[in-house]
């Protein structure tokens, strides 16, 4: 009898068996997994040494890849900026000249809240420390949408804190082993993020679908967005600080309210990862109260000639109240 | 025993084609953009899988799918199990149906395996939805399919190279 007769013919019908049960075996074994990451997801410090491995694994070798990519990319920009100096230069001189009235301005405002701020006695946010990193990996997937930064705990990154780009809010660190962190990204689908309206003080919830235009949901109140409003954390629950740029407010094809992101403006290659301290995960919440440094000095004011010598309550003579 | 009666070894057919398709998983993880656009991400893993339950079937496959579903999850950050779950729910009604699809046009199969390529995704997408609750994307999903789709010729070339590579199963 040759092989041609096919002598397996009679143990096909068990090789079919023993495949569909092996499938049906590794087919329980990941719903086990499933369920036991599931439950992991929303405790601190879950981030499991299996994570940790692999995402020490993965850093390097997408880094390495990219590597070259980036650095045909800088030729390219190079070469470009060679033949196209003339028209940047007058370009950047323009934007110069603008900048200079921008600057006078800001000064000027700045000059007029620390007075406001010192007269109302009004404690200000101290300034967040933070770290730069780079974007290694990246996931883009309807599932899950992540990204690796190759800074870590070494460099006191921890889960929880807020990730931007140069342009505005990126994601939030969702795990964290000592040289790499992975990044969740405003568009995964388990992403939320409070946020605001700055034309209207609305506040939604920014909430990730895996799609290019996060939802903005449980937005209330009538005429409470539009096209091209500006979206900023709100810092409701102390998760994120207030005020960080996500992106405008765009009409999806569903109809509804999303939010095109700002920091999809340009690719997302260095990272800056804000240090910030959520109140919510303090250990000890005496410390909340604990009496408030005291306020900053109220600046000197300024010499003022005689003829317009001002009142007490600070109105020029003559004006009306 | 000569080189053509030699039996196929699993390394071959199965922890070859695994290998290649998390490398290209891998490569295609790093943060590029080409000519201004993300570099896509098909579920590469959808195309042994396809090729493994045409070539014959065996236990070792399903336990690749295990493995490499979990290194998937790991490599995008999706919770433990989701692409394994994936992966396996579109084999098994494959393995089912193989002797139906064996010797069928390539188009025909090209067909059969977009429909587990959709099959694959509807569960990702329901387990997501569950797990996050909010429903993700259809059209991220649809994307993400068709990507995974453009990847059949692989799957056909893994299916001739070795249907009939093993003499005992001829």
């Amino acid at each position: 009898m040759s092989f041609r007769d096919n002598p397996f013919g009679e143990v096909r019908l068990p090789l079919l068996l023993g495949a569909a049960a092996a499938a049906l075996v590794a087919l329980v074994v990941a719903f086990a997994l499933l369920m036991v990451d599931r439950r992991q997801t929303y405790q601190t410090g879950a981030y499991n040494a299996l994570r940790k491995a692999s995402d020490g694994v993965v850093a390097p070798v997408t880094g390495a890849v990219a590597a070259p990519v980036r650095w045909a990319g800088g030729v390219g920009e190079g070469i470009g900026g060679y033949f196209f100096a003339v028209s940047e230069n007058r370009r950047l001189k323009a934007e110069l000249a603008a900048a200079q009235a921008w600057r006078e301005k800001a000064v000027a405002l700045a000059d007029e809240n620390a007075r406001y701020r010192a007269l109302l006695g009004l404690a200000v946010d101290p300034p967040v420390p933070m770290v730069t990193g780079r974007a290694v990996s990246e996931s883009r997937g309807p599932y899950a949408n992540t990204r690796l930064v190759n800074v870590g705990s070494d460099r006191g990154v921890r889960v929880g804190h807020p990730v931007l780009s140069e342009n505005g809010l990126v994601g939030r660190v969702v795990g964290v082993s000592p040289r790499v962190s992975r990044v969740l990204m405003l568009t995964d689908a388990a992403s939320r993020t409070p946020v605001m309206i700055q034309r209207t003080r609305a506040r939604a919830i920014l909430t990730g679908d895996g799609g290019w235009a996060p939802e903005l949901a449980y937005l209330r109140g009538q005429d409470a967005a539009r096209e091209g409003d500006l979206v900023l954390t709100s810092g409701d629950g102390g998760v994120l600080p207030r005020g960080i740029t996500v992106g405008r407010v765009v009409r999806g094809v569903d109809g509804g309210w999303r939010v095109r992101l700002a920091s999809d403006a340009a690719p997302v290659d260095f990272v800056r990862v804000l240090l910030f301290e959520d109140f919510v995960k303090l250990e000890d919440l005496r410390v909340l109260n604990r009496p408030s440094p005291p306020p900053p000095p109220t600046p000197t004011p300024r010499a003022e000639p005689p003829a317009a010598a001002t009142t007490p309550a600070g109105q020029p003579r003559g004006a009306v109240p | 025993m000569t080189a053509v009666a030699r039996p196929l070894r699993v390394s071959r057919w199965v922890g070859g084609p695994l290998l290649a398709a998390l490398a290209v998983s891998l490569l295609l993880a790093a943060p590029i953009r080409l000519v201004g656009l993300p570099l896509p991400e098909p579920v590469t893993l959808m195309v042994p899988a396809f090729a493994w339950a045409m070539i014959r079937p065996a236990a070792s496959p399903a336990l690749a799918l295990l493995l490499g579903g979990l290194v998937l999850d790991g490599l995008w950050g999706a919770p433990a199990g989701l692409w394994a779950i994936s992966l396996l729910a579109a084999y098994l009604p494959l393995l089912a149906l193989r002797n139906i699809l064996a010797g069928q046009s390539p188009v025909v199969l090209w067909v059969w395996y977009g429909l587990a390529c959709l099959m694959a995704q509807s569960v990702g997408w329901l387990i997501t939805a569950w797990i996050s609750g909010a429903p993700p994307s259809l059209a991220a999903a649809g994307l993400q399919w068709l990507a995974t789709v453009l990847l059949f010729p692989v799957a056909a070339l893994l299916i001739e190279h070795f249907r009939d590579a093993d003499v005992r199963f001829r």
